[in-house]
């Protein structure tokens, strides 16, 4: 299995004397939603989802920050568990993550405008930040690895749809390491926000998609960083699984004046909080 | 391992409460393949050589149809239960065994890895920790695949133990007649695979 597309002709399934109980649909056919509902009625729901998470938050439940069952968010409907997930002890295995290094990872890596011959379209921003933990304590030799569209929405997977152009100079996908002080540093384009079918008019905001381990596989968080003011906020059902305010600002990227770099880039600050026990939480009592 | 709310409070006692509030997962989405896919990387153990085996499943949805745009890392311990600290696990140099693994699902739903049959980690059940992705999973979700064979070891492991045998048997490997493993995943429905947190 590689992570590029095989036969998207689809030849290969005719050819095949294997016949699957429950056919696979074309995966682009599942990007758009089955009712197609308005801005409206999405809206609606995320507010009654958020003011009911709120309710039982109140009541004394454990409420996850995203919610898993979100409807507003169509795709979800099917995949998202209907138990709680079980509380349990880490394991060993889960208190320690994979180790990532320089050899990792080519320093080029890190800027997404130097990936082909020319210089892609749109604004040059850098974004840079600390990975921390709970206690703000910064993780050095942390894996970073961001995808996004480009500056006219599109992005260069062949499933997306949106007609707008490819810029031929632009691929989107960046990784680094995180250096002594936790930090990191990468040099892209603002991504433009871009529509998607879960209903009509329903457009992303402009994002930034970020992949990290911690120091323990427990806290392994996949999430997206937003620019920000951004309008589409309040309208954007995969923003809204995150089911309170203060939690949703944190993915927001702060413009910082002192990072835009004169007559080239405008600068974001953004730092990620990552949770769950490690194996420090662990040490026996005066092992140190 | 300890038990997880005393870890907790001792981490207070020693560091004090938490400063920074952590970051929100958000779904990986559509379209994550060119940003973390890269070669090799469903190859945890080389191809072919000996101790290594495959191990693979179908992501399906609540519906029972498989979900093409899934991504599934497994984290596991070496044969002899020793945890890798290598570094290596995103270029692959074909010899050192760093124990992580990523596998997108196909168009089918099928996800697989090159891998080894983790060891016992302090004498516990051995299993591979897993964390599921997809577009229209709002979030990650952890889980398990334990071996099968250790009936001793699985019958005392905790998690396992909570469970109801259907629970259970979302959890546990099937071995194949070839040595290798096959284990379903299933986000919603009957036979729901049980989830975890910590
Ligand atoms: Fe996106």
């Amino acid at each position: 299995m590689s992570f590029t597309d095989s036969d998207p002709s689809g030849e290969e399934a005719f050819s095949s004397s294997v016949v699957l109980e429950q056919p696979a649909a074309a995966p682009e056919s599942l990007l758009a939603s089955a009712d197609m509902p308005p801005q409206r009625q999405i809206t609606e729901e995320i507010g009654q989802l958020h003011a009911e998470a709120a309710r039982r938050e109140a009541a004394g439940d454990e409420v996850p920050a995203t919610l898993y069952d979100f409807a507003p968010y169509r795709s979800s409907i099917l995949r998202h568990p209907t138990k709680n997930p079980r509380l349990v002890d880490p394991e060993t295995i889960e208190l320690f993550s994979p180790a990532f290094g320089e050899r990792d990872i080519a320093a080029i890596e890190r800027d997404l405008t130097l990936q082909h011959s020319g210089e892609p379209l749109g604004e040059r921003i850098t974004i840079t930040g600390r990975v921390l933990d709970s206690w703000g304590r910064p993780l050095p030799n942390q894996l970073v690895e961001i995808w996004q569209a480009n500056a006219a929405g599109r992005y260069i997977h062949q499933r997306d749809q949106h007609p707008a152009p490819l810029d031929p100079n632009f691929t989107g996908a960046g990784r680094t390491i995180t250096n002594d002080r936790g930090e990191y540093f990468f040099t892209t384009i603002k991504p433009g926000p871009y529509p998607w079918k879960n209903h009509i008019n329903a457009w992303r905001p402009a994002h930034v998609h970020f992949s990290l381990f911690g120091v323990a596989f427990t806290q392994r968080i996949v999430t997206q960083m937003y620019f920000p003011g951004d309008p589409l906020f309040p309208l954007d059902p995969i923003y809204n699984t995150i089911r309170d305010q203060k939690d949703r600002d944190r993915l927001i990227a702060t413009y910082d004046h002192d990072l835009t770099v004169p007559e080239f880039s405008m600068g974001y600050r953004w730092d990620i909080v990552v949770d769950g026990p490690d194996a420090t939480w662990f040490e026996p009592e005066g092992s140190h | 391992m300890a038990d997880t709310t005393d870890a907790r409070s001792r981490r207070i006692a020693a560091a004090g409460e938490p400063t920074h509030k952590p970051s929100a997962g958000q779904t990986v989405g559509p379209f994550f393949a060119f940003g973390l896919g890269y070669p090799k990387m469903h190859e945890v153990g080389f191809p072919h050589a000996p101790g290594s085996i495959l191990l693979s499943g179908t992501v399906y949805d609540g519906a029972g149809a498989p979900i093409p745009d899934a991504m599934v890392e497994i984290w596991g311990a070496d044969s002899d239960g020793r945890i890798s600290r290598a570094r290596g696990s995103r270029r692959r140099d074909d010899h050192t065994f760093t124990g992580f693994g990523r596998s997108f699902a196909t168009d089918e739903g099928h996800y697989e890895f090159w891998t080894r049959n983790p060891g016992a980690v302090d004498g516990k059940a051995p299993f591979f920790a897993v964390i599921v992705f997809a577009r229209g999973l709002p979030d990650k979700l952890h889980t398990r695949i334990y071996l099968p064979e250790d009936e001793e070891r699985l019958a005392a492991d905790p998690l396992l133990a909570s469970l109801s045998d259907e629970e259970r048997a979302t959890l546990i490997a099937t071995r194949t007649p070839e040595g290798n493993l096959t284990h379903d995943l299933r986000l919603q429905g009957e036979k729901e695979t049980v989830f975890i947190r910590f």
